[in-house]
């Protein structure tokens, strides 16, 4: 049965029920979700619906680091690299390299940061993440990434649509079109930017050929949190119940001359519409977080405050059953002074990160949250500079074989690191993952079998892992 | 001992050394294992592995064997599951070690085996109904001759009286002509047109009305539209920066022309796919090659542009399909679909029509433009000239040209300059810089040359440096030339394309740009009539003239099949982009065969089809639900009713301005940026490098919702919320949700506050009484007057908001900013959110 006439169907179900009682306000929150997984039977599109099997975790924050984070000064310590520094690779090694903008025959480049033991596993992390170190034995470490894109709008769609091309929904639309939304008054899927922005843009939350109800809905930083969210200037809360109540009558008059369901689905938007004004607020007010809880965010920090009231937004959504938070902080863009651009997106992002790990564990909601970590690829090993006057001046390329990234949280195995690449990071040596391996991973910790959550567009039964990926059973609990 | 040779001694241990016999060893496992799919019955990938001659010769992918050399040979790659191949037969276990080395040695030595000439395999017969000519059906009888008005209702009615259902009534006729309206023009009848309608009785009334909106220049925005969601229409190039198309719309104009104009869809159909190619192509035509021009562009530094010039191709071969021939390639991308006729060949044989398409700029001018621009054009020159030797461009260039060359030549060398080279791949505006750049700068056009120089000027730091950048003063002079060109006239420009030079094209093993497979020459699907090649090989006009041609058994019954949708909602055929064997079968196979022979007939008028459906009694029906239907036809296939639908994004702006009395009417022209809250292009990432969105001022806010600006990485929020497409692939289908955003856009957007506001007063001055206000109102809004239960409702809505204006004066002077003689303020604030209650309704928002 296709989606359509699976609303079609319903929609009468429910109609015949609710003609019987008559759609009055009681109706429609009956109607709408009180009862939990009963409510499949509405006509809500956002009605939870059960998974393929039992899930591990009912959330995902996805904290997406755009412009792709530098492994080698991170995640992936290469002590070679500082006896090749200053030095050109042999053409044998460099020759299969998709390179952005350097040529294989640029200067290897030392990375400038030491790496420490953390934690029970003595993982070796970066000197610039002290926070992450503190939680080491929390995460999952993978240092075996492989994406197919070397270019940032690309690489981004493949991270977030399973395709390098525009058009196709974006993770946190499939997972909302598979499971629905937990929350009566907020979106399913929110998406919160910080930072210079992300090259993919919209793409990275949009709903591409679903209907435009699985869309991210952006929590912005200026403004509305929620486009159009506020009353117009003038309408008090007073006038705008007295607005949607009048709205409703004659929406319901209508529904009863013409017989259409799908007004009592319209109705249905109005009345989440107006919970959304209600609730949103409540949401973004943190007047009720201790001085310490917003200290360890970050946000007393001019440099960690964008990105750390994300980050505590997207706990306090969590909270309220927001399905899936998407963060995006850019730019981790090092094409030149990378130095002194990663002490500022770490000092941006590692203690608000390690707050929110340590806050989700601390209220219980690590076990049904997934966190994830990750850029759109890596960097090269290899230095990349743009003016050859100003050496001071040197970054990284783009690599998108043997990128780092981390998950934690529910059903995932922690204190491990999977996979290995080669003694300089140029290639995976163990336990290559790729970006479809990553989806279809956090599709069953969802309780979604990739394979089976399909949407017919344009004549073809589209997946997000295209016609790839498998679960990668290592990093399951 | 190496792990192939192991193997070797291991095969060699099982097997006395023998010679192997092909039909003896070899044939029996490929019978029982490959042939399956690879044999006589079906030849995945092109492949037939049942002879030897037929194995040497392979598939899509090349020869399947080296004799000779088994490390070489394809076959032995892809039962190892070598070079990362994934392993095959795809089901099953894998091939014995004994048989793969008994495959091994057959190649080594030498893989021969009884000659038999490869059977090359009929071309495929599908006897799938859409595959068929079109014939005309016979019309049906029906017993209730009395509610015939066109052909269609006989086809409605006699499946209707087959099923014992009744049609439903006619809508009443302020509903009717709100449904042609919107349907025709995509605009609400004002009130006088619906009091014309009403006082004219006579049977002619709804035809003369239909004629009117046939006829209405907003007929063309209306239909121009969808066939734009077809195009994948945006304004910008869709990557990264997302850089602006400042003449895309000029495509845009030839499609809202052409059906204004109605354009024979044949005719339409060449000059889009293949304009460029007609004798003499005039400019217009080439204009409508713009249709090949809406895919992404991305000029990230370092991309690969060969990756994205096949993609591109790619996407215009499935688009083209999907639109005229309703055909979904998508699979056959990257490989045969069991279930599908279209194989990956036929694919890459269409796909090559498109290969040797290369981008093309080109000066489209409207009307009135060419002659003031021919008067001042020298003048524009000399003074262009001037600045350029004031700030000694041709002094410097010539070095620049020398050293991008060697950087080209060099990569590797000169950091600074290989990404001044890249830069030169991608950011050249007009033209392909690395084409005009080889060219000697003496034999090169004067538009060439001038691409070429405002690239310099615009990214010369990108080889030296801002500092020098600055000494030179660049910037400046690339201010002071934009001024220049904007006080001279200007030609509108136009994207079109035309054929670079002839290129073999290869088939591509796993629909990857990097595997080329075998060569493949252009030609249409197989199942289909064969197309005539006028030259020595088939161009693209062909294929246009191919698609074009009453005898191609798809194109008619897709476009009518649209038209029908756009109308009902729903298209005969439900997948209106797939009428292959996967998409849903037609719900009255002789209506549609009908309104495609008579679409031939009657010279592929689109005005004439739609005529025909508007017309009919099936039309003009009601749109209210009957519980009857309920269980008998829910999903109103058999339409014994009309359907209700919910407005596109655009239209649901239009109407709202237009009851407001704000839309302007201007038709055609650039695309306009009306206001959006502050801080989204701050989502954007081209906000970094100056992309901005310029806020149209004036009456030029109040434009029709097609002409808004689409940027595609931030579109402008209302147009995702409902719906519209996002350009980036063909669209043959909108979705029509319903959800809490749209709520929020409707109730607390500005534009709708504006147009709340501007419909209150309207209505506050054009009556004296509630009754009158009120509907006066919901004339414009619903194009009908208020019942009496709705009156009492909204005199109590404003009783309370009068109340509360009452009590709060800032408040009112807010929603109400402009006083009214004799009218309190509270009194037109009251009025400002009964008018934004109604911008809201359903009943507003859906064409019933």
């Amino acid at each position: 049965m296709s989606p359509r006439t699976f609303l079609e169907v319903q929609a009468r179900r429910s109609f015949l029920r609710d003609s019987m009682a008559g759609i009055g306000t009681a109706a429609l929150a009956h109607l709408f979700g009180v009862e939990g997984r009963t409510a499949e039977t509405a006509a809500d599109p956002l009605a939870p619906r059960r998974p393929h099997f039992p899930a591990r975790v009912k959330n995902v924050i996805f904290l997406f680091m755009e412009g792709a984070p530098s492994q080698m000064d991170l995640f992936d310590p290469k002590p070679a690299l500082r006896k090749w520094h200053g030095q050109p690779l042999p053409p044998s090694m460099t020759k299969d390299l998709k390179l952005a903008f350097i040529k294989p025959t640029a200067t290897v480049l030392g990375s400038p940061f030491q790496f420490v033991p953390r934690g029970k596993s003595g993982v070796e992390l970066s000197e610039l993440l002290p926070g992450l170190g503190s939680i080491a034995d929390d995460i999952c470490l993978i240092r075996s990434m492989h994406s197919e894109a070397f270019n940032h709008h690309p690489g981004q769609l493949f991270l977030f649509t399973g395709s390098m091309l525009g058009g196709r929904p974006s993770m946190g639309s499939w997972v909302t079109y598979g499971l629905g939304s937990e929350s009566r008054n907020l979106p399913g899927f929110v998406a919160l930017a910080s930072g210079s922005g992300t090259s993919a843009g919209s793409d990275n939350w949009s709903s591409g050929f679903l209907p435009a109800t699985y869309a991210g809905t952006v929590f912005r930083s200026t403004g509305d949190p929620i486009l159009y969210l506020s009353n117009p200037k003038g309408i008090s809360r007073q006038s705008q119940r007295n607005r949607l109540d009048l709205l409703k009558q004659l929406n319901e008059e209508h529904m009863e001359q013409t017989g259409d369901l799908e007004i009592a689905s319209r109705i249905h938007s109005y009345e989440l519409a107006y919970r959304m004004q209600m609730s949103a607020p409540e949401l973004t007010d943190f007047s009720k977080e201790s001085e310490a809880t917003k200290a360890a965010y970050g946000l007393n920090d001019e440099g960690s405050r964008a990105f750390g009231t994300n980050c505590l937004l997207a706990r306090r959504m969590v909270e309220r059953g927001v399905r899936y938070v998407m963060l995006m902080h850019g730019s981790w863009d090092h094409h030149s002074g990378i130095e002194a651009g990663l002490k500022r997106t770490t000092a941006a992002t590692d203690k608000p990160v390690t707050s929110l790990m340590r806050d989700l564990k601390e209220r219980g909601l690590l076990d049904s949250t997934l966190v994830v970590w990750s850029g759109e690829f890596g960097r090269t090993p290899m230095s990349e500079l743009r003016r050859p006057d100003d050496p001071n001046n040197i970054g990284r390329d783009h690599h998108p074989n043997g990128f780092s990234m981390w998950m934690a949280g529910g059903g995932i195995k922690p204190g491990q690191v999977i996979g290995r690449t080669d003694e300089l990071g140029l290639n995976i040596v163990e336990d290559r993952i790729t970006v479809h391996d990553l989806q279809a991973t956090i599709l069953h910790l969802l309780g979604l079998e990739h394979t089976k959550l399909t949407y017919r567009f344009m004549g073809r039964d589209f997946r997000l892992t295209d016609v790839h990926g498998s679960v990668v059973r290592k990093i399951l609990a | 001992m190496s792990h192939r040779t192991a193997l070797f001694a291991l095969a060699t241990a099982l097997l006395p050394a023998q010679t192997i016999d092909f039909v003896r060893d070899v044939q029996p496992i490929l019978r029982t294992r490959c042939t399956g799919c690879h044999g006589g019955a079906q030849q995945m990938s092109g492949l037939r592995l049942d002879g030897r001659d037929a194995v040497i010769k392979g598939g899509y992918s090349g020869p399947a064997v080296k004799p000779g050399d088994a490390a070489q040979s394809l076959l032995i790659h892809r039962v190892t599951a070598a070079n990362g191949l994934s392993i095959m037969p795809p089901a099953g276990p894998a091939l014995t070690t004994a048989q793969v080395e008994t495959l091994r040695l057959w190649i080594g030595q030498g893989a021969s085996g009884p000659s038999a000439p490869v059977l090359e395999t009929a071309a495929p017969r599908s006897n799938h109904w859409a595959f068929q000519p079109v014939t005309k059906p016979a019309l049906p009888k029906v017993s209730n001759e009395a509610w015939i008005r066109t052909p269609v209702d006989r086809f409605i009615l006699a499946r209707l009286e087959k099923e014992r259902i009744a049609p439903s009534g006619e809508a009443d006729r302020a509903r009717l002509l709100r449904r042609a309206s919107l349907d025709l023009t995509g605009l609400p009848p004002t009130p006088a047109e619906i009091r014309d309608f009403l006082a004219d009785t006579s049977a002619e009334a709804y035809p003369r009305a239909v004629e009117r909106l046939l006829s209405s220049p907003h007929f063309g925005e209306r239909w121009a539209r969808p066939w734009l969601d077809r195009a994948r229409y945006a304004d910008s190039d869709g990557y990264e920066k997302d850089w602006m198309r400042p003449h895309a719309w000029r495509y845009r104009q030839w499609v809202i022309d052409a059906f204004n104009r109605d354009m024979p869809f044949d005719r339409f159909t060449v000059e889009q796919i293949a304009g460029d190619l007609l004798p003499n192509a005039t400019n217009e035509q080439r204009v409508a090659t713009g249709f090949h021009r809406q895919t992404l562009t991305n000029r990230e530094g370092g991309i690969s542009n060969k990756q994205f010039q096949f993609e591109a191709a790619i996407d215009r071969t499935s688009t083209v399909s999907a639109t005229w021939l309703g055909l979904t390639a998508g699979c056959a991308q990257c490989h045969d679909h069991k279930f599908d006729p279209i194989t990956q060949k036929d694919f890459y044989a269409l796909f090559a029509f498109f290969d040797p398409m290369e981008e093309s700029d080109i000066d489209a001018p409207m009307p009135g433009e060419m002659g003031p621009y021919l008067r001042k054009r020298d003048e524009y020159q000399s003074r262009r000239q001037a600045l350029l030797a004031e700030y000694k461009v041709m002094d410097l260039m010539p070095e620049w040209e020398r050293r991008m060359q060697e950087a080209r030549d060099t990569p590797g060398k000169w950091t600074d300059w290989d990404l001044a080279w890249d830069c030169l791949l991608k950011l050249t505006d007009g033209g392909d810089g690395e084409k005009i750049i080889a060219i000697a700068p003496a034999r090169r056009t004067p538009r060439q040359q001038d691409i070429l120089i405002d690239h310099f000027v615009k990214n010369y730091h990108f080889a030296v440096g801002q500092k020098r950048y600055g000494e030179v003063k660049f910037k400046e002079l690339d201010q002071k030339l934009l001024q220049l060109r904007q006080t001279y006239p200007q030609l509108s420009q136009a994207m079109a394309v035309e054929d670079g030079p002839a290129r073999a094209t290869h088939l591509r093993v796993r629909g990857d740009y990097r595997s080329p497979g075998i060569e493949v020459a252009a030609a249409t699907p197989a199942f289909l009539p064969a197309a005539r090649a006028a030259g020595a090989r088939a161009n693209r006009l062909d294929l246009a003239n191919w698609i074009a041609s009453p005898r191609n058994p798809l194109t008619a019954r897709v476009a009518v099949n649209w038209i029908w949708a756009e109308i009902f909602g729903r298209g005969l055929v439900r997948t209106a982009e797939d009428f292959g064997t996967r998409g849903d079968a037609p719900t009255h196979p002789e209506l549609l065969d009908h309104l495609a022979a008579r679409f031939v007939e009657e010279g592929w008028s689109v005005k004439s089809a739609i005529r025909t459906i508007v017309l009919s009694n099936t039309y003009r029906q009601s749109s209210s639900a009957r519980p009857d239907l309920n269980t008998m036809d829910p999903g109103n296939t058999l339409l014994a009713r009309q359907s209700r639908l919910r407005l596109p994004a655009e239209l649901i702006r239009d109407s709202a301005l237009r009851a407001a009395g704000l839309l302007s009417p201007q038709v055609g022209g650039k695309s306009f940026y009306p206001p959006q809250p502050a801080g989204l292009s701050d989502l954007q990432y081209g906000k970094n490098w100056g992309i901005a969105w310029p806020e149209s001022q004036g009456s030029e806010r109040y434009r029709r919702g097609l002409y808004i600006h689409f940027q595609r990485s931030t579109p402008y929020p209302m147009l995702m919320n409902f719906d519209a497409p996002k350009g980036n692939v063909a669209l043959c289908r909108r979705e029509r949700s319903n959800n809490a955003l749209q709520a929020l856009n409707l109730l607390n957007d500005p534009a709708f506050g504006e147009a709340a506001e501007a419909l209150a007063y309207q209505a506050l001055l054009e009556a004296g009484t509630f009754e009158a206000r009120l509907d006066a109102a919901l004339w414009r809004v619903l194009g009908r007057p208020a019942s009496k239960r709705e009156a009492a409702k909204f005199q109590a809505f404003l009783a309370t908001q009068r109340a509360v204006f009452e009590a709060d004066g800032e408040a009112a002077k807010t929603i109400a900013p402009a006083a009214l003689d004799g009218v309190p303020r509270s009194e037109i604030a009251a009025w400002v959110t009964l008018a934004s209650v109604l911008l809201n309704l359903d009943e507003f928002i859906t064409r019933e």
